[in-house]
This record gives structure tokens, sequence and C-alpha cells, in this order.
């Protein structure tokens, strides 16, 4: 997961989809809780890249995690 | 960041009259100088505002060079000299700008506020139409600034306060709007009609805040803790020596910052929506089937329902596209900046063109037609284009509440639509913005007729 810092601005959507996987501060700063979720995690990281309002989100396809099926119709 | 001294500055547009260079031009047709500086001179060209240079950028690279400079080097605060006379000079903030932002953010816009902030504006539109006939017309500027100003009163002040407020509010704040003529760049105090009508609401406002002052205990003091709005808050901080902190000019100074970024915008938008879905009947019903979709499953208007509106969100994006309410965003450079091969020197404003980005026919093929599928899979355009798709701007200063605007204006569609039908009342190509100030608005008369819709 990639995380553009100039983007994020700490709406706290990823947190909502994902708790376990992303955490953002009171102030606003995003920390990633588990760089490598798994199975039972990846839809709320998906509906975290796919609502995060500021497009900061990026799955990197880097072998094991290119697998996760991308859901795009939205 | 280190510049290269040997770049050249960017080239001059053609136009420049003395004695204020292309104030005049930007008063009377801004969409048109900054259209003529890309023709001229490309992504980077150059203005004359009085005594200053603006350098204005179009085009993905030159917006994302602009869009991502830190604070210090490309700042906001000096940008905007047409605001000072509406916050008020006298109020003291405790905090910096992009503290207030944060401020701002982290107390109403952050994710965990919007599914009640989706419930409270369904209501608030709800209670707009509570006194409708079965059809009339009404003045689209008026119904949304109206609307818009009991939303982001609701949403960002409390509901206590928004139900302390009437129409005299709306209109008053429109005054405040119209006194954003770009002439505050010569004098924020010229002895211009729109200046003067400025400072008469804006005491206004101060007096309509005074009598809601005067109308609670001292401490401010909600009775139930649960209904505590931020004026509450603000009446109980106590300077040193126990008198109140902050007058009510102060606040008042504070709650017309805190909705002034969403409201002429997020009204503005919501008029172009409907008259872009009057004009194409064929968009209409498909944003229609699609709320009656979500109706039929028993959906209220509710924040996930809000989110998975893929047909109203495309068409409000090309509303937003089209019809941008802010056109131009602007810095002033605190140090050296380079970008695309040319210096700009320090002092230097640094403007990127919202409107003409919007309409690059690279990004956006057929720019100026109203295409909202170009949104949809593959193409999403707005996606494929962070750079240039810019009605929020983008970067580390996008619209920070630009998630808030994008439900509220699915939450208004999605109250209205189901349970009127509305009509143009005049001819379709009569709707058009006015640029006279920096505060875009609605030419009016702008109106629509409404009808009760069959069950």
């Amino acid at each position: 997961m990639v995380v553009d810092r100039d983007l994020c601005q700490g709406h706290g959507v990823c947190e909502s989809e994902a708790p376990a996987v992303f955490s953002v501060s009171k102030q606003g700063v995003l920390t990633i809780l588990d760089e490598s979720p798994g199975d039972a995690r990846w839809a709320g990281v998906e509906h975290a890249v796919r609502f995060c309002p500021t497009g900061a989100l990026r799955i990197e396809d880097n072998g094991s995690a290119a697998a996760a099926p991308t859901d795009e119709d939205g | 960041m280190s510049v290269d001294t040997a770049l050249s500055e960017p080239p001059l547009v053609s136009g420049a009259v003395p004695p204020h260079g292309h104030l005049e031009e930007l008063r009377r047709d801004p969409i048109e100088l900054m259209a003529r500086v890309r023709r001229e001179c490309g992504d980077v060209g150059r203005f004359r505002l009085a005594q200053r240079e603006v350098v204005l950028l179009t085009g993905a690279e030159a917006n994302e060079a602009f869009f991502r400079a830190p604070e210090d080097v490309l700042d906001q605060a000096e940008a905007y000299p047409f605001m000072t006379p509406i916050f008020g000079t006298g109020v003291v903030f405790d905090a910096p700008p992009e503290r207030r932002r944060e401020m701002l953010h982290n107390q109403a816009l952050r994710d965990k506020f919007m599914r009640g902030h989706a419930a409270t504006i369904a209501g608030e539109v709800q209670s707009m139409v509570g006194g409708w006939g079965d059809e009339g017309a009404i003045d689209l500027l008026d119904f949304f600034a109206e609307l818009t100003i009991y939303t982001s009163s609701a949403c960002l002040i409390g509901r206590r306060f928004r139900s302390e407020l009437d129409r005299r509010f709306a209109e008053l704040y429109h005054d405040l709007e119209r006194g954003t003529d770009a002439l505050a760049y010569v004098d924020p105090y010229a002895e211009i009609d729109s200046f003067a009508r400025r400072d008469a609401a804006r005491r206004g406002l101060v007096e309509l805040v005074q009598a809601i002052v005067d109308g609670r205990a001292p401490s401010g003091g909600a009775d139930d803790a649960q209904e505590r709005d931020l004026l509450d808050v603000l009446m109980s901080v106590r300077a040193e020596d126990g008198a109140p902190r902050f007058t009510t000019d102060e606040i008042t100074g504070m709650f017309i910052s805190m909705m002034f970024a969403g409201h002429h915008t997020t009204s503005g938008t919501a008029a172009w929506t409907l008259i872009e879905l009057l004009r194409r009947p064929a968009h209409l019903d498909a944003v229609r089937a699609e709320l009656d979709g979500l109706h039929a499953q028993g959906e209220e208007v509710s924040y996930q329902a809000l989110r998975e509106m893929p047909v109203l969100e495309s068409v409000v994006k090309e509303a937003l596209r089209l019809h941008p309410p802010l056109i131009l965003v602007l810095r002033v450079a605190k140090e050296p900046f380079e970008v695309k091969g040319y210096r700009i020197a320090p002092g230097t404003m640094v403007g990127a063109s919202l409107s003409v980005s919007n309409r690059i026919a690279e990004d956006f093929p057929d720019p100026d037609a109203f295409v909202p599928e170009r949104y949809l899979e593959p193409r999403a355009e707005d996606r494929a284009n962070p750079w240039t798709w810019v009605p929020f701007g983008a970067g580390r200063h996008r619209c920070v509440g630009a998630p808030f605007a994008m439900m509220q204006l699915k939450a208004i569609f999605s109250v209205l639509l189901p349970a009127w039908d509305f009509e143009l009342a005049q001819p379709p190509d009569t709707y058009r913005n006015d640029h006279s100030k920096m505060v875009v608005q609605l030419v009016q008369p702008c109106r629509a007729r409404y009808r009760r819709r069959l069950p």
C-alpha cells in the first residue's frame, strides 16, 4: 500500500472502512497499522482505496498483493 | 529549492492597459483573459494586476508544481486581499489559516461526521420545500443560497444556531459575497457600491448574531449539553481577567469565514446541476431512475446510499468541470520558484486557472460539451487527470470540504428530484454566470418552475 502524503488530508474514510489497517490521528495523520493485510481485511482495504476522497491511497502490484481483485465500477 | 537565475521570465499576455494592466479585463471577462494567456503563452504566462505580476499556470505539469508546493514557497495568506473586509480586520484569531482549516476539518468535516450531516441536510431541504404549494416558481440563486446558509450553519456551527437564522442572514451574506470585486487589489475600501453594501452587510450580520447572543445565558449555556453549539462554546471562553474572550464582531467574523468556502460554491453547483439536467431530459431521466431504484430498495437518504450514486455523481462532476465555482486560485511566491523552465521571483503572484484547465481538449475530449459519461469506467477522466480535473483544486490545498460538498449535493437532489418536477422558466441559454466579482454567481433572474410529482 502506498500513501501519497501530499494528497492525504486525513478525512478518515480509510479508518472507517478498515480500522484494523488504517488509523488517522486527531491531527489527521494517517498511520498504516497492517502493511500486508490478509484476505479477511481485503474488502475493507479496497473500499478504503475506492472511497478515499483525495485519491491518496494506491495498492502497488508486487506479486502476491497484485492478485487482489479490483472493483472499479464506481 | 535552487533555481537557475539564467531562466527567463514567463511571457506577458497581450492587452495590458495603463494604469492597472489587465485589472479591468479581469473584472469584465476573466475567463477570456485566462484562456488568452494559455493561447498566447502556453502553460505558463503572465498578466498584470495593478502593481503586481501574476504568473498564470494551466495544464498538468504546471498545475502539479503549483498544487504540490508547500506553504512557505507559495503562500495563500496574502493572495486574497478582497477577503479581509469580509472576515473583518479586527478579528483576532488564535491560529493561522492553516491551523484553522485543520480545526474545522477535525471538528466538522471528518468522515465520521458525514452520516449526521447527511440527515441534517435532507431535513433542511424538506423544510425549504415544506412551504411550497403544488406548483410555483423559484429563483435558483435565491433558493440554493438560502438553503446552503441553513445547511452550512447547521453542520458547521450547530443546529441550535441554525434554528435562530432566517432569510435575512442569507440576504446579508449574499451582499458580502458580492463585495469581492477585483478592484480590491488596488484598494479594498475603494468607494464603489458593492464595497459599501459589503460593509453594511457585515454590520447587519453582527447585529443578527448579537441578537442571538443576547437571547442566550451569559455563558452560552444550552441547558442540554447535546444542544450546545459553537456559539455557546465561543461565548463561554474567558480572557485572563474573566471578561469574554471574543466580541460578537469577532465571533461573527469566525462564522463568516467558516461558512465562506462552502457557501456560494455549493449553492452555485446545485443550481448548475439542476439547470444542466433540465436542459437534457435523457440525463434527468437517468438520474431519476437511479434515485427511484434506491428508493425502491427502501433506502432513505443514508450516507451509504449517497456514496453509491454514480449517475448523479457524474452529472455533478460535469457541472463542476464546466462551471467551476472558483475560476482562479492564487498564491504569492515567497521563494524563487521554477516551473517548466521559467523563473518566478519572490513577491510574484502565481495563479492556477481552474476554468481553463478543466477544458483542456487533450484531457477532456469535446471539452465544452456536457458529457457526464466521461467519468464512467474506463474513461474516468477525473481520476485520469488529477492535475487538470481541478474544480476542487488539487494536492495539499485541495478543498478540504470536497467530500462534504459532494455528499451535500447528492443529498439535496435525492430529496428534490423524486418529489418534484422542475422546468426552466427562461430560454435555456439565458442562464449564465456573472464573472464581474471574484465570487462567481449566477446572473439573475435565473428562474425555474416546480410541480409536485404524482406518487
